[in-house]
């Protein structure tokens, strides 16, 4: 294949990866943020401590983290069809992307909301705070760097899962190297998408990090 | 303006119970600065955020301002709405000032007014005063991070004013800070308590935290309240563990046939010339073997510990005059010594000070 013939292709390809990555990291946070959150209040000595819904999410995500994204996007593909009308193209593909990074992002949610000084949320119960206060003026300002930096490592894994979703008839630059790669034996295609998806993470994180400086930055200069 | 009757806290941890406060009566009058002092572990922490309800109290009752807190606070772990409005007019200053870092000085004090529902300019107004009355108005932009130790807690008491409350808690709110930030803070909690009438509890383990800003006291033991009076009645109880503290005196007898008395002195009585009086009258000498004076709550107020020759029953119209000129007068048994039985013989004036019984007895009002 020479290079005006591959373009297309290329471009069709990262157009499709960054719709699936990036509608379903939309999906991803708003369905994980709350349930992070969850995850913290509804625990042992939380806010809402409640054991029961505290166990049930706990299991959910857990199952949900240690299935193999390939068989949860085979498993998912009547669910997809249910919600989208199809499995196949890269907006069907939201779903299982969405479904699989869900409990992921939820836990690097969790992690970051324990990370809050308790202290801080004690002084905002004795200003008679009421706890959609504390989450929303203490608990997710405080973690805001950790759980944007949570975001980027989702996304990360978002762009992975993609490029399987490839083998189950989505679109995107994995099912470019799948089909005009590996099946063609076009090893200077393959070399390239690799480096494209390459390029594309390594963009997300560096945008990530300066992301998570400036917010960390907030406050803790010169002490 | 605070009270709490039988206040017991129990935590439940795997097999066993800790009890932090085993039945507490508290009472602090409205404008005086009440300081509860103890060891770690003596249950202070636990008694200050059962006051606010932070820590739900085992049993007993939590009144500020006439209002059950308690009654307020319902069955759940979670605040009642009552229970959150009681809270907006009680602030609370922490060890560890819990300022939000991602948050600007003047948004720090802004938040309690947030969740009193000021409108914007309101809550920047406010906060402006109270940042100008903590001294700090030059520093609303800054984010906490880049301020001192002493600069936050005066941000965590601005912030703890936002919702004019008229107690305020303070949860070893000097604790972490150097001796003269230490004296710097106390002085704007006793101006504040003064300028705003402002009741105030705070909780401490150092001694000269109550001794700079009290009007009252109490120590903490085991999650009792073993002592607790107004400055000026501690120091009038013989046996007071907080008097001997707060005004430690020390020295023992040089002889056999002395007696060592611990003369308080307070109010009118501190600036009155008794011991050359003493010495006129009476015609003996005296010897002072230590002396400790200090300024309490604007009063002079001292203690001394002076040794008269010969025994105790040689003394006793010495020890009566001094006693008739409105000073307190203790005398100190030596452990070891043979004066031991003389305690029976006046048993309302020998106080033996290291006694167990001593440490627990309560003041009498």
């Amino acid at each position: 294949m020479t290079w005006s013939e591959m373009q297309p292709l290329l471009t069709q390809g990262t157009v499709d990866t960054l719709y699936m990555v990036l509608w379903s990291a939309l999906v991803t946070v708003a369905g994980g943020l709350p349930l992070g959150v969850l995850l913290v209040l509804t625990d042992k000595g939380g806010l809402l401590q409640n054991t029961v819904v505290n166990k049930v999410i706990g299991v959910i995500v857990n199952i949900g983290r240690s299935l193999p994204f390939i068989i949860l996007l085979i498993a998912l593909i009547p669910f997809t069809t249910w919600v989208v009308g199809t499995f196949i193209g890269p907006t069907a593909m939201i779903v299982p992307l969405a479904v699989g990074a869900i409990p992921f992002f939820a836990r690097l949610v969790e992690t970051a909301i324990r990370e809050v000084d308790h202290g801080l949320v004690e002084a905002v119960q004795s200003m008679g705070g009421s706890i959609p206060t504390i989450v929303r003026k203490v608990l997710l300002p405080q973690a805001l760097p950790s759980i944007v930096s949570g975001v980027t490592t989702t996304l990360i894994v978002l762009i992975g899962y993609s490029a399987m979703a490839g083998a189950v008839g989505g679109e995107g630059l994995g099912s470019q190297a799948i089909t005009n790669g590996f099946q063609r034996f076009d090893n200077r295609f393959m070399l390239v998408t690799v480096a494209l998806l390459v390029v594309i993470v390594t963009v997300i994180q560096v945008i990530g990090d300066i992301a998570v400086r400036l917010l960390a930055r907030r406050g803790r200069t010169a002490s | 303006m605070i009270t709490t009757t039988g206040l017991t806290k129990v935590y439940q941890s795997r097999d066993r119970e800790v009890t932090a406060l085993d039945g507490v009566d508290l009472h602090v009058r409205e404008g005086e600065v009440y300081g509860v002092i103890g060891q770690s572990g003596a249950g202070k922490s636990s008694l200050i955020r059962c006051v606010n309800l932070l820590e739900r109290p085992t049993s007993g009752t939590v009144t500020v301002a006439g209002q059950d807190l308690t009654a307020l606070a319902g069955r759940g772990r979670r605040a009642s709405a009552e229970l959150r409005r009681a809270r907006t007019r009680i602030g609370m200053v922490f060890q560890h000032f819990n300022l939000l870092d991602s948050r600007t000085v003047l948004d720090n004090v802004e938040l309690p007014l947030e969740i009193l529902d000021f409108s914007g300019q309101e809550r920047t107004r406010k906060a402006k005063e109270l940042l100008d009355l903590v001294g700090l108005s030059d520093k609303a932009k800054a984010y906490p991070g880049q301020l001192s130790g002493g600069q936050k807690q005066r941000v965590g008491i601005a912030r703890a004013l936002a919702g004019d409350p008229q107690v305020l808690l303070s949860d070893e709110a000097t604790s972490a800070l150097d001796p003269e930030t230490t004296r710097s803070i106390l002085q704007l909690l006793r101006d504040l308590n003064q300028q705003l009438g402002l009741t105030v509890l705070l909780i401490t383990h150092e001694m000269d935290v109550v001794k700079t800003i009290c009007d009252s006291a109490a120590l903490m033991q085991r999650g009792r309240i073993v002592e607790s009076g107004t400055v000026g009645e501690l120091l009038a109880t013989p046996g007071s563990e907080l008097a001997h503290e707060l005004f430690p005196v020390g020295g023992t007898a040089s002889g056999p046939d002395r007696t060592v008395v611990d003369v308080t002195f307070q109010g009118e009585s501190a600036s009155q010339p008794v011991i050359s009086q003493l010495s006129r009258t009476y015609n003996i000498d005296i010897s002072i073997l230590g002396a400790a004076m200090d300024t309490v709550g604007g009063k002079q107020i001292g203690r001394m510990r002076i040794e008269l020759p010969g025994r105790f029953e040689e003394n006793v119209v010495p020890i009566g005059f001094l006693r008739e000129q409105g000073l307190q007068a203790e005398v100190v048994e030596d452990e070891t010594g043979p004066k031991a039985g003389t305690g029976t013989e006046a048993p309302a004036v020998v106080v033996p000070e290291q006694t167990p019984a001593a440490l627990t007895k309560e003041v009498v009002k």
